[in-house]
């Protein structure tokens, strides 16, 4: 029976080359996702988020030529995959002599698909707080922009955080897609440094241990800012 | 005060005021009573354009709108509409992820772009006046139903009305807590507040009313004194009505 873990510590000669390489390559990995993953996650998700309320708003308008064009958006993005969005973006349009970087067309790729799955949850939030509000901020003689800047976005903002932190948390995963069009956000040094090491079991579980650790990091800040929250509920 | 003449609201099919006419003389307290559906809500939300009739006109202070099916009215004149008015709702409508003194203050700081700390004293001061100087920074989840709607009423008082509308203010509370929501009433019905009160308290009513007014189906059946209107009803219809709600 050749099965992997004996043939690892039969082998102390491999043993001490993982350790090293772990060692080597855990600085550069958690360098690229400090740099890149979390940059490129940060940056897109909230372009993402402003793109998913000028979404949801116009859905709500009621204006047939703006519902139309947010309808036609949303189902777009969500009907085509995030790896064929983003090779459009980076290696389709050179070809109509438009040229992006990879770090930008990453960034216009992921806010786009975030403001469209992000657009349903806000929509939803929004709808889901009670009319009297809206009519309690009109009595005061609010306008429709001030009703909403005041009184309906900050409630619909404490719905959307369970469900919003969750699209962040798929977003910094999918940021590995970013390799793809070569940003050398973590997932790309993991393939890098798995060219020369020939351990891709050893480097990419690395990258994958450090996904889970932000993920960790970041599920402790989505409880701690939804008991924050929670503080005008009884 | 307040004028309205001729109102019509169609919702659709359904006519739901056919022809309302009411004149509110400055500092004058108007009860509306009626069954439930006969238009109540709706001829108060017509009154701050919150619902647009459908034919007529609403005169409030200074500002009068015409309505018609066709012809929009412009947001301006609905904004000064609603400057005239302060509203009290039935389920109260307070601003859940603000404090009581921050419901009060937002009116005034958002709207009247007045300055956060002169809004503030006087939101103090009208919290004092309804009995809820020590329930400043309370929300809304933590007070009692009585105590939000009295936040609801330093809430409308803030933007300084010409006129309260008040939908069914106690409808929601508790039997006991009704008599502090009234007295706040009453105390603002004798500093000489124009007042339009949906309500079927009819202790208030005989007390504080200086008219009283029955609707039912969409129309005023009839109006007068509460001393007229309880004891010599001149309409079937409202005799019927009394008798349930007693
Ligand atoms: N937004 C609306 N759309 C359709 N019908 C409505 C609407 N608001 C009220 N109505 C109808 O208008 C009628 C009068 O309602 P309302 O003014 O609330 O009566 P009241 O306050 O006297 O109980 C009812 O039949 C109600 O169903
Ligand atoms: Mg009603």
């Amino acid at each position: 029976m050749q099965m992997f873990p004996s043939s690892l510590f039969d082998n102390p000669e491999r043993l001490n080359r993982w350790i090293e390489i772990a060692q080597s390559s855990f600085l550069p990995l958690l360098k690229g996702a400090l740099t890149y993953t979390l940059s490129l996650s940060i940056i897109s998700f909230a372009i993402g988020l402003v793109i998913a309320i000028l979404t949801a708003l116009a859905r709500i308008s009621g204006s047939k030529p703006l519902v139309a064009v947010a309808r036609a958006y949303v189902s777009i993005i969500r009907g085509t995959p995030l790896l064929v969005q983003l090779f459009i973006i980076f290696f389709g349009l050179p070809s109509v002599g438009l040229t992006i970087d990879p770090f930008p067309s990453a960034v216009i790729g992921f806010s786009l698909n975030v403001g469209a799955y992000a657009s349903e949850v806000v929509r939803a939030a929004i709808l889901s707080i009670p009319k009297g509000q809206w009519e309690a901020a009109y009595s005061l003689g609010m306008t429709y922009r001030q009703a909403l800047q005041r009184v309906i976005l900050p409630q619909a903002a404490r719905v959307s955080v369970p469900p919003l932190s969750n699209s962040y948390i798929s977003l910094v995963k999918d940021t590995s897609l970013a390799a793809a069009i070569l940003v050398p956000e973590m997932f790309r040094k993991a393939q890098e440094i798995t060219a020369t090491t020939y351990e891709p079991l050893l480097v990419y579980s690395e990258a994958a241990f450090i996904y889970w650790l932000i993920c960790l990091v970041l599920s402790f800040i989505q409880d701690r800012i939804e008991n924050r929250l929670d503080r005008y509920v009884a | 005060m307040i004028v309205i003449s001729n109102l019509h609201k169609r919702f659709g099919d359904l006519h739901v005021l056919k022809g309302v006419s009411l004149t509110v003389e400055k500092g004058k307290v108007v009860v509306i009573i009626g069954p439930s559906g006969s238009g109540k809500t709706t001829l108060l939300r017509c009154l701050n354009a919150l619902e647009l009739p459908t034919e007529g006109s609403v005169q409030i202070g200074e500002v009068k709108l015409d309505f018609s099916a066709r012809g929009r009215v412009d947001k301006a004149e609905i904004a000064r509409l609603r400057r005239q008015t302060g509203m009290v709702f039935q389920s109260y409508n307070l601003f859940p992820h603000m404090t009581a003194l921050q419901n009060v203050m937002e009116g005034p700081v958002t709207v009247k772009k007045e300055n956060p700390d002169s809004a503030r004293a006087k939101a103090v001061s009208l919290l004092t006046k309804v009995g809820l100087a020590d329930k400043l920074d309370h929300y809304p989840a933590q007070l009692s139903g009585g105590q939000q709607q009295r936040v609801g009423i330093a809430r409308a008082l803030a933007m300084d009305p010409q006129v309260m509308l008040f939908d069914e203010p106690t409808s929601a509370l508790d039997p006991e807590l009704v008599g502090e929501v009234l007295k706040v009433m009453k105390e603002l019905a004798l500093e000489g507040m124009t007042m339009v009160v949906v309500t079927h308290e009819m202790a208030f009513a005989r007390d504080v009313a200086d008219e009283v007014i029955f609707m039912d189906q969409g129309v005023i059946v009839e109006h007068g004194t509460p001393e007229q209107l309880f004891t010599r009803p001149r309409e079937e219809r409202t005799r019927q009505f009394l008798q349930l709600l007693q």
